[in-house]
């Protein structure tokens, strides 16, 4: 199925949650708020056209030293792949500094469990109700996450 | 300072005891395998590929550390992994030697930031160190003999 399609499928069942979709080298994202993300990665994979069963990446983008950009903070994007109709999707979410918290999907995709854990440790986003959220690369006591923009290189 | 002194007809030869002991010593180290990154490809190269075979050093590699004399560490050294090496190094009896292989185990290598420790010096005292990313086998082998004589000049019995 053509991406867009996909994204048309995603805006059509939930109508005020989509703020947009971008294109680029073929490669389609939806930027959706992030309310309702449970209900939407749910759909995105049990849709029996859609049946998105493989979530390829999670990561965290930092649009803090970005030039010319005025939304939120932090974006999560998540990479979806079908293993049964060879489609692709990428999902955006964008989460404020002050209140970095999405619903996890670690209970829809397993592999999430691990991914949520690296973007909470580098990045710092919580994921409310994922069952282990600590640090997986770093030492326990780590203060700080490190790949926020204003982190230094060398560390403190 | 050779092994052998003096040869008496067949089936005498004189020397020191050190000298004894230290050649004995060297033709038997024991390496414990400490691969941490991508210089442990190399390792695992001098050790079993054909090309270069360890053993004719008479280095036999133990799994445990209680077992082995020399701690050859290779590959980057993480902040977090650096209470193990430290635990690992203490575990080993005397007499027992450290080789740093590789940049990032030398000095920290290209990755001079918050997560590596820069050096593995910083942590255990080293004997020879390595350079290279990653060092090719027979570099591996030159510091094993460096090791080698720097064995042979010890005095183990006199102090």
């Amino acid at each position: 199925m053509d991406p867009l399609q996909i994204a048309k499928m995603v805006e059509e069942k939930f109508a005020g949650q989509v703020l947009g979709t971008t294109t680029y080298a073929g490669q389609v994202a939806i930027m959706v708020k992030k309310e309702m993300i449970r209900d939407i990665c749910l759909f995105l994979k049990d849709e029996p056209s859609l049946k998105m069963d493989h979530l390829a990446d999670l990561t965290a983008v930092d649009y803090s030293t970005y030039p010319n950009d005025t939304g939120l903070r932090f974006e999560v994007v998540y990479n979806l792949i079908s293993t049964e109709y060879h489609h692709r999707i990428r999902l955006k979410v964008r989460v404020p500094e002050e209140d970095p918290r999405v619903d996890t999907v670690s209970l829809i995709w397993q592999t999430a469990n691990w991914h949520e854990r690296e973007t909470f440790d580098l990045m710092g986003i919580k994921f409310d109700g994922h069952p282990d959220l600590r640090r997986i690369l770093l030492p326990e006591d780590w203060e700080g996450h490190p790949l926020r923009k204003e982190y230094p290189l060398k560390g403190y | 300072m050779g092994v052998v002194q003096n040869l008496f007809e067949d089936g005498y030869i004189t020397t020191t005891v050190d000298g004894f002991l230290n050649y004995c010593r060297a033709s038997s180290i024991w390496p414990m395998t400490f691969g941490l990154a991508c210089c442990a490809i190399e390792m695992i190269q001098y050790y079993s590929a054909p090309q270069h075979d360890f053993d004719r050093f008479g280095t036999v590699p133990r799994p445990s550390p209680r077992q082995s004399d020399l701690l050859l560490v290779a590959g980057t050294l993480t902040k977090k992994m650096a209470p193990i090496v430290r635990r690992v190094y203490d575990q080993m009896p005397e007499p027992r030697y450290v080789i740093a292989m590789g940049s990032c185990a030398g000095s920290g290598g290209i990755f001079n930031t918050y997560s590596v420790v820069q050096g593995v010096d910083n942590i255990i005292p080293v004997d020879v160190y390595i350079p290279g990313c990653p060092p090719r086998p027979e570099a591996l082998m030159n510091g094993i003999i460096k090791l080698q004589e720097k064995i042979k000049k010890e005095h183990y019995i006199r102090k």
